[in-house]
């Protein structure tokens, strides 16, 4: 059966026009259009582009979520395996075009999706991890260069082949860790990888290190005695019973649970869930995570303003770092809601 | 230091009158094993169970797993400290029954305990899915605290593996396995054009159910230290602990820890391997930089030009891992890491906690968050329920059918940072 393809382009690459008609509004055509003869020549019988779906730059980025929208129900309608965009080369709205639309079409309509762009062009960085984006050259002039990867990768992708690494793809790495087994055990590889590197001879690390955000210490508060205080921690510390079943490791959700009459913590109402500490000494007494009763002694005291009547918890044992964003993202949406003017994480 | 390790092969593994080898097949009196590794006051019951290679297997929560050895001739017996005298070992020569195991199962101690599967695709992850495995379900008496009960199985763990190692005591080897490292100035001088490497050999001591064992002594207790590599062999450090399944260093994998063998496989034609530093990796600040300064110099001080530093654990061991290697590499000292990755059950977040821009020669172990289907198996030993709460399994991992959808950190020794398997990463 031929694999059905759609493909995206702008308002340039349709012929429509340069900058004066980047506000063109989404439009299908039937079969290939501009770049789309190219592929329709790399595909032969095996695929066929079935429609163009052709959406101005500026319109695009202006009206991001009603044109993403749009493209994506005119696309639908044509049934497709899979979807091409571009290639955008080095043209910036064009790029994030394509993304957005590789993006959602990944999402919503759970198909295969092959981009092209330059490295450098902004999209990459934005929808590398939804899309694969081949590499390609600066500007047009690279057009042939850049069809034969993207045609070859989608039928791959469309026939569901397994895809080799992004070297041998050509393909713009998505910051994505795959397993496979090697053909020699791990520590025979690292004896091989340290008589490379004492000799000064190439090797390539398996693990590139990560780099890490910074994040900037917020200001201090200025009157303590009058600041309502919020404990949140990854130590895992639950109601007893853990009722919501945050994973002992991996954790992929949080839970919010009120400090209303609660003035201590013990193993008759709290625990923790957390599965990459000795949870002996929590569970004797959950305050050692979470300091309730000091606090509740300080409001008592006049020391803080007051204290925030729910707690959040979640368990940062091999938690990934874009579940904790998640997390962080949504707790602190709420936190300012209420008021809270300051923060304790706790830790283990 | 000489050893040699007299490997006898074991082809089957089955229930008999004697506990003997006879022909490549082990023979176990089930009563007499069951008394031997039961003997303890806070033990209540053992039940003995075999599993062998492509049987519908599967073993969960595994707490352990021990190669049977034992003591030919030179000083001690095997796993010194713990069940036997404090005997400096690691010369002489020692039996094993290779290709037989002990697993020991039972009640749950912590979170952090995983599973075998002898079949499908799970065994594909596990090295002990190839083993012939003596399977000991051990509870303990009721009431008993955790820090204590994560001991008793310990001890009842070795005491089997060494009685079952005691059947091959005077069986002639199917081949023998020579292992050396001799004093610094003589080892240093036997090899003088070959480049010196060292084994930073990191044990997890995080507290109670995250421990190992050198001698006996809890090695958060430790300072760093300079071994043989053949101490290891016969048992010097042993596992005490419940941390992920996919990544704890299993007291089978500290007797064959596959870096010391493929350092000796290269010693002498390659490079120089001149002996081993243990070091832990404890909680907070001042023990980890403490450990970590004193391993930077103990491997200057040895002269080294080269290490393999191999983890245990992640999260807060990465930093234990990343100061290591920094501060070896300050002194320029070149390492490579073996360690495992957590990236997301997707792979798309940082894998480690920590980074140095000096670790650029790693060795990845797989991402232990990729998600695994355990088909259902027709037997299963041990207590499936915890399948839910494990690390790495979650609320409804355990299906009605037996089937279990987790994180690959569930199966033992998955992506073991010793590198004892062929798993890896890769940037897609």
């Amino acid at each position: 059966m031929t694999i059905r393809i759609v493909h995206f382009i702008n308002q340039f690459f349709a012929g429509i026009g340069g900058e004066e008609k980047a506000d063109h509004r989404p439009e299908v055509r039937e079969g290939a259009v501009g770049p789309g003869i190219a592929f329709k020549e790399a595909f032969g019988e095996e695929a066929e582009i079935v429609a163009t779906v052709v959406c101005g730059d500026s319109y695009f980025n202006e009206n991001m979520a009603a044109a993403v929208d749009e493209v994506i129900s005119m696309m639908e309608n044509y049934r497709p395996d899979l979807v091409i965009c571009g290639p955008a080369f080095n043209a910036g709205r064009y790029g994030i075009a394509c993304g957005a639309v590789a993006e959602t079409v990944v999402n919503r309509l759970g198909i295969p999706v092959v981009a092209g762009m330059y490295p450098e062009n902004p999209g990459v960085d934005m929808y590398k991890k939804s899309a694969y984006i081949i590499e390609t050259s600066k500007t047009a002039a690279g057009m042939r260069k850049a069809v034969t990867p993207m045609a070859r990768l989608a039928l791959k992708l469309a026939r569901g082949e397994e895809l080799g690494s992004p070297e041998e793809e050509g393909y713009i790495p998505r910051g994505i860790r795959k397993n496979q087994f090697a053909a020699e055990r791990g520590s025979k590889r690292a004896v091989e990888m340290l008589l490379k590197k004492l000799e000064g001879e190439e090797y390539t690390t398996e693990y590139p290190m990560p780099v890490f955000d910074r994040v900037a210490p917020a200001a201090a508060i200025k009157d303590i005695k009058k600041a309502k205080i919020a404990l949140v921690s990854s130590g895992g510390p639950v109601p007893k019973g853990n009722p919501d079943r945050i994973e002992s490791s991996s954790a992929t959700k949080f839970g919010k649970y009120s400090l209303q009459w609660l003035d201590d913590l013990n193993p008759g109402n709290s625990e923790t869930a957390h599965g990459g500490y000795d949870p002996v000494y929590a569970n004797e007494d959950l305050d050692r995570v979470l300091p309730v009763d000091v606090l509740r002694e300080m409001e008592k005291a006049g020391e803080i303003g007051s204290l925030h009547e729910y707690w959040y918890a979640t368990v940062g044992n091999g938690t990934s770092v874009a579940n904790a964003r998640r997390f962080a993202t949504e707790i602190a949406k709420e936190l300012n809601v209420a008021g809270v003017d300051a923060v304790i994480l706790t830790s283990t | 230091m000489r050893l040699e390790v007299g490997n006898i092969l074991i082809k089957d593994i089955q229930f008999g009158e004697r506990t003997e080898v006879k022909k490549g097949v082990l023979f176990i009196n089930k009563d007499e094993l069951a008394q031997v590794t039961g003997a303890d006051d806070l033990i209540a019951s053992v039940e003995v169970y075999l599993a062998k290679p492509g049987e519908e297997i599967r073993i969960i929560p595994v707490k352990d797993v021990i190669e049977p050895r034992i003591k030919v001739s030179g000083k001690g017996g095997v796993f010194p400290g713990l069940i036997s005298k404090v005997d400096t070992v690691g010369e002489g020569r020692t039996h094993v029954l290779k290709g037989a195991a002990v697993v020991t199962t039972g009640k749950i101690v912590g979170f952090q305990e995983g599973l075998i599967d002898m079949t499908g695709p799970g065994a594909e992850y596990t090295p002990f899915s190839k083993t012939m495995n003596v399977v000991l379900k051990v509870d303990p008496v009721e009431g008993l605290h955790q820090h204590e009960h994560e001991r008793v199985v310990r001890l009842a763990g070795l005491r089997a593996a060494e009685y079952l190692g005691r059947a091959g005591q005077s069986v002639e080897p199917d081949h023998i396995e020579v292992y050396e490292t001799k004093p610094l100035p003589e080892q240093v001088k036997e090899y003088p054009d070959l480049p010196k490497v060292v084994y930073v050999y990191m044990l997890i001591t995080q507290g109670l159910l995250h421990d190992s064992f050198f001698y006996g002594v809890d090695a958060k207790q430790i300072v760093p230290t300079f071994i043989y590599p053949t101490e290891v062999m016969d048992g010097a450090v042993v596992s005490g602990n419940c941390v992920s399944a996919c990544d704890k260093n299993l007291t089978y994998i500290h007797q064959n820890n596959p870096v010391i063998q493929d350092l000796y496989e290269r010693h002498g034609k390659d490079l120089n391997f001149i002996g081993c530093v243990i070091t832990n990796e404890n909680v907070t600040l001042a023990d980890k930089e403490r450990s970590s300064n004193m391993t930077a110099k103990l491997v200057e001080f040895l002269g080294a030009d080269g290490v393999i530093i191999t983890e245990e654990g992640f999260g807060n061991p990465d930093t234990d891992m990343v100061m290591l290697c920094y501060k070896i590499e300050e002194k320029g000292i070149k390492t490579v890491l073996i360690t495992n990755e957590y990236a997301g059950r997707d792979g798309a977040s940082q894998s480690l906690a920590d980074s140095t821009e000096k670790g650029d020669a790693v060795v990845s172990t797989g991402n232990s968050n990729e998600i695994i289907k355990l088909p259902p198996m027709k037997t299963v030993i041990g207590y499936p329920e915890v399948a839910d709460i494990i690390a790495g399994g979650s609320d409804g991992s355990l299906a009605e059918d037996g089937s279990i959808t987790a994180e690959i950190q569930v199966i033992i020794g998955a992506t073991n940072e010793m590198g004892y398997g062929l798993l890896t990463a890769k940037a897609r």
